[in-house]
């Protein structure tokens, strides 16, 4: 069959996986299995051999999934947790077998489902590369030519003969993703490693993978990181509960999640105060939940006093994930007020033109008062939401040398003559 | 199709990049990939020796510990069968190095069918995480056994020295007793490695399997006992233990005597057999393995 996959580096049809639920997923005793053994012809005798397979024990994953992966295509799959995005991988990665349907794939699959797998405390950093490197595929020698480039990557050269249980979370992770990182098949399935590290290492990292993505290797990356996924990748597969439910260019297939998301999770989320019951924290922009740099969008609170606020007030916080505040807008500043009685909905809000933070991920932090009984109340969460990657200095690709802020600006160019 | 990746690694692609493979549910009996073992070759190495380096790290005698204990089971051996119980007066050898003799490869065996039989289990980080052949995990814990051996073989040749014992030509073929003795363990190691990740009673089984096992073996008591006591019905059940033909076959090897010639054809039918089962039924349970350890 493979004369007719073309181009197609990864062919996924019907896939399905399922699981058997409850204690009977968990190992069993011999006891169990010996009592199960002698019951079995008394069940016969009683005419309901299937009693113990009720259909309620099995649940599927995924089912029925189908798509095409085209060789050099760097494909994120996202979803809720529980879509079976995990489940998914497992399957590529050949480390669980399908129940029914086929994935078929030219080349070596290297998967990535937890950083450091098979590390051993025990032994040193120098050990762990190669043993590390076995286990994901690597011959001897790969390694031993890749050793110095990985070491590097990590930035351990100090402590190669020092046993990683004396390294620090951080050298930890670095080493471990630097051998998987210089796994070279030719279709990687990457399991949201990226979460760990700081900054500046998750930095390195995507640059490590869109470079092994340009090497015209195809890559599965599955992330809770959005904006990750944005930038690293270049179409997308949407999960939900097991099912393949849209797939598509990178940028259009997230828009989409994250309306379908959006629209999902704002009702669902009651914060409650002293004196406030909040019922949604919306940011939208123009056309919907989907945010992009330079967009009008709206910061909307809607919430039911508990008590007759004399004088409504609110603080709108815009923060990174790391709680850096980046800008924040107080109600009263901008001289509107009035009076609100208990019991009754109202809505707060600040319509920002030109918003100007950048592709990524952001919190917003509420505070409400009411200035006439001195009362400030800050909302116990924070609402996250993302800035959609979009082409904001004409097109290119946005890394950390663009900041977070982005500015409408001109260049100019004169030459004394 | 991976032409533009740089150099160093073209040729690793290259010889793989054309493999395609199609993954279905398989159902019932598989047989063995060898070429992807082979290719997995260097893995095995790097797994034993992961084994072999903790436990010499973590433990304060290190290697001192595979000479520990056949020695010091040698010498209870040696007071309680040799001297108290009289088997010294059933064989012209001096018992102290004949049961040491039987006791190496013992060892061998018990420790090699411990390490494979709880492998599985003590790996499942890494069987949820990463394909790779799963024979490669007992295969390694097999070749632990073989490490500990190596080490403890030092002393039988000091002791063999001490005796004045002069080995005959016959130990050429002493590492096809080796081999029979490690091929046994690999066979009961698979059936108790792939059962353990289903039943986790296997762990507490193995060690008493172990004990039985070694009672039912030539390790304490001379071959001889058997011959003339056991009665004859019950001789060819005892040869059909693959054991009795490895402790034989290195006592043979090792100290003269009578060639062992039928015990050996015996115990490798047998251990042939049980190999090629416990093959087809690591094959078989192998697919769930990720879903139930």
């Amino acid at each position: 069959m493979w004369y007719s996959m073309g181009s197609v580096a990864i062919r996924v049809e019907q896939l399905g996986k399922e699981y058997r639920l409850g204690s009977a997923e968990a190992y069993r005793t011999a006891r169990e299995s010996l009592m199960g053994a002698m019951r079995a012809p008394l069940r016969w005798l009683k005419g309901d051999q299937n009693a113990s397979l009720k259909s309620s024990d099995f649940l599927w994953a995924v089912r029925d999934i189908s798509f095409d992966v085209h060789q050099g295509d760097v494909v994120g799959v996202v979803g809720r947790n529980g879509a079976g995005k995990s489940t998914l991988l497992k399957l590529l990665s050949r480390v669980t077998e399908p129940t029914e349907g086929t994935v078929e794939f030219r080349g070596r699959i290297g998967s990535l489902l937890e950083v450091g797998t098979g590390f051993h405390p025990e032994l040193t950093g120098r050990e762990n590369i190669y043993l590390n490197g076995a286990i994901l595929g690597m011959r001897r020698a790969e390694i031993r030519r890749k050793f110095d480039e990985m070491v590097a990557f990590a930035d351990v050269e100090r402590f190669l003969d020092t046993p990683v249980k004396r390294y620090s979370s951080g050298m930890y992770m670095r080493l471990a993703f630097a051998v998987a990182v210089h796994l070279e098949p030719e279709i990687l399935v990457i399991d949201e490693v990226l979460a760990v590290g700081d900054a500046q290492f998750q930095k390195k990292c995507f640059s490590k993978m869109r470079e092994v993505a340009k090497g015209g290797r195809t890559i599965l990356f599955v992330s809770h990181n959005l904006a990750a996924v944005r930038q690293i990748c270049t179409t997308g597969i949407i999960l939900h509960r097991g099912a393949l439910i849209d797939q598509g260019d990178v940028n259009p297939i997230i828009d989409k999640y994250l309306a379908k998301e959006l629209s999902e999770e704002s009702q669902i989320e009651i914060v409650e105060t002293a004196s406030f019951k909040v019922l949604s924290v919306e940011i939208n922009g123009e056309s919907g939940p989907v945010i992009k740099t330079f967009d009008r969008v709206k910061v909307m609170v809607s919430f039911i006093p508990k008590v007759d606020i004399g004088d409504p007030n609110m603080y709108v916080g815009f923060l990174t994930l790391d709680n850096q505040r980046l800008a924040g807008l107080d109600f009263k500043d901008f001289k509107t007020s009035g009076r609100l009685a208990a019991g009754k909905v109202a809505e707060l809000g600040f319509c920002i033109d030109n918003f100007p933070l950048m592709p990524g991920t952001y919190q917003v932090e509420v505070h409400l008062k009411d200035m006439a009984n001195g009362v400030i109340e800050i909302l116990s969460r924070t609402t996250r939401f993302d800035v959609a990657e979009t082409p904001v200095y004409g097109g290119r690709r946005l890394d950390s040398w663009f900041g977070m802020i982005g500015m409408r600006a001109h260049a100019l160019l004169n030459q004394r003559s | 199709m991976t032409a533009t990746i740089d150099p160093p690694s073209s040729e690793t692609i290259a010889r793989e990049s054309n493999i395609h493979t199609v993954l279905r549910a398989r159902s019932g009996w598989q047989p063995i990939n060898l070429k992807e073992l082979w290719n997995y070759r260097e893995l095995l190495w790097f797994l034993t020796m992961r084994d072999v380096k903790v436990r010499y790290k973590q433990t304060a005698l290190g290697a001192l510990w595979a000479v520990i204990q056949p020695l010091f089971t040698m010498i209870v051996f040696t007071i309680f069968f040799g001297r108290l119980g009289g088997l010294q007066a059933q064989t012209s050898i001096p018992y102290p190095i004949l049961t040491f003799t039987a006791l190496l490869p013992w060892k061998l065996f018990e420790n090699a069918l411990t390490n494979a039989g709880n492998s599985l289990v003590g790996n499942q980080n890494l069987i949820t995480k990463v394909y790779f052949p799963r024979l490669m995990i007992p295969a390694a814990g097999v070749l632990v056994g073989v490490v500990d051996f190596l080490i403890a073989f030092v002393i039988l040749i000091a002791l063999m020295a001490w005796y004045h014992i002069v080995p005959t030509s016959a130990i050429l073929l002493l590492p096809l007793f080796i081999l029979l003795a490690v091929t046994t363990a690999m066979a009961a190691g698979l059936w108790l490695s792939a059962l353990n990740v289903e039943y986790r009673d296997i762990r507490y089984v193995i060690p008493f399997l172990a004990q039985i096992w070694m009672f039912t073996t030539p390790v304490a008591y001379p071959i001889d006992i058997v011959r003339t006591k056991l009665p004859a019905a019950w001789q060819s059940v005892y040869a059909l233990n693959p054991m009795v033909g490895v402790v034989e076959g290195f006592k043979w090897a090792l100290l003269g005597g009578r060639p062992p010639g039928m015990i050996i054809l015996i115990s490798s039918f047998v251990t042939i057999l049980l190999l090629i089962g416990g093959l087809f039924y690591f094959r078989r349970m192998e697919k769930t393995f990720a879903d139930v350890v």
